[in-house]
């Protein structure tokens, strides 16, 4: 058993509004320090594969076919032994 | 012989009445309801995605509903030259579904927008757009939260370059404006169609604007081009 860590985000060349208000939200706390936010998914998935190659091959078809949109979307996937 | 008009219903549509109501009540044309289980489309002739929440707008918008049991035989129906409108919801699946080209993000603001908007018209070239003139300005209301129109340069000029942008909001002069531009949409687009231009996915509701009772009958063009269409065809 693996259990995969993916991370979706939107793509660096696009404005991410959440991540703007929340960004402004935080210069309101006093935290100046922070340059930039940027708000995405966090998704697990527990996944039954003979290895880690082949869980993250099937954490990645999940991610391109379904999990996230390419069009807008990065994803990262961390597999980890469970 | 007259055409029917199918109107797709996801768990989580609630536009499906109103689609149903202007094409039956208003056009008088042959409608019927399609459950999203179902697969057989041999006897309709037109496809209404209607709009709404399907499947709550898990994950994505449209994310889950691409992949009900008759998506499968949109894509055949489409693949074969059949029209098909997706409005709001029904143009997010398309998205998904690859059927259009891009994607939506939430609103600039990131506020959900229910109000009455100015569209142009940018080209008539559509079964859909028929009876519109280029440049006529119609009054249809919009309600969505995702609409921000996506897509990267490269294919933002195929979509000008192959005059596949049918509608860009403006004022009510017509002027394609970033005031008017409300939802942040590249090059402020409202509705798109595929190269073969039979499958047209716009963010607007045109069956919200078919009486003047309830503000605009704007959207009527919309389906009069559809079905004057679909009697020559």
């Amino acid at each position: 058993m693996y259990k995969a860590t993916v991370n979706v985000t939107l793509r660096k060349s696009i404005l991410d509004p959440q991540g703007k208000a929340a960004q402004n939200a935080l210069k309101n706390l006093g935290l100046n320090e922070v340059n930039q936010v940027r708000i995405g998914k966090l998704i697990e998935l527990d996944i039954d594969a003979d290895n880690k190659e082949e869980a993250h091959k099937v954490a990645e078809t999940a991610c391109s076919k379904l999990l996230a949109n390419e069009v807008m979307e990065d994803f990262e996937i961390e597999i980890h032994e469970n | 012989m007259s055409a029917t008009f199918g109107v797709i219903v996801f768990p989580g549509s609630n536009c499906d009445h109103d689609a149903y109501h202007a094409m039956a009540h208003v056009m008088n044309a042959e409608t019927k309801f399609l459950w999203h289980k179902d697969t057989d489309l041999s006897d309709i002739d037109f496809l209404l995605i209607p709009g709404g929440f399907s499947y709550g707008d898990y994950l994505r918008s449209g994310a889950i509903a691409r992949f009900s049991p008759i998506m499968q035989s949109v894509i055949e129906f489409a693949e074969k030259g059949g029209p098909v409108l997706g409005i709001c919801n029904g143009f997010q699946i398309l998205l998904e579904a690859g059927l259009l080209p891009g994607a939506m993000l939430h609103n600039k603001d990131l506020r959900f927008v229910c109000k009455q908007t100015h569209l142009r018209c940018e080209t008539s070239d559509t079964l859909f757009t028929r009876n519109i003139e280029e440049g006529r300005v119609l009054q249809i209301p919009v309600a969505h939260g995702e609409g921000n129109y996506f897509t990267d340069d490269d294919q933002l000029k195929k979509l000008q370059d192959n005059d596949q942008i049918v509608f860009r909001y403006c004022d009510s002069q017509g002027n394609v404006t970033d005031e008017a531009n409300f939802n942040g949409s590249v090059d402020n687009i409202a509705g798109i169609c595929n190269t073969q231009r039979n499958i047209l996915g716009m963010m607007p509701h045109p069956e919200r604007a078919v009486e003047q009772l309830i503000g605009s009958d704007d959207g009527k063009h919309i389906f009069e081009s559809v079905l004057n269409e679909l009697a020559v065809a």
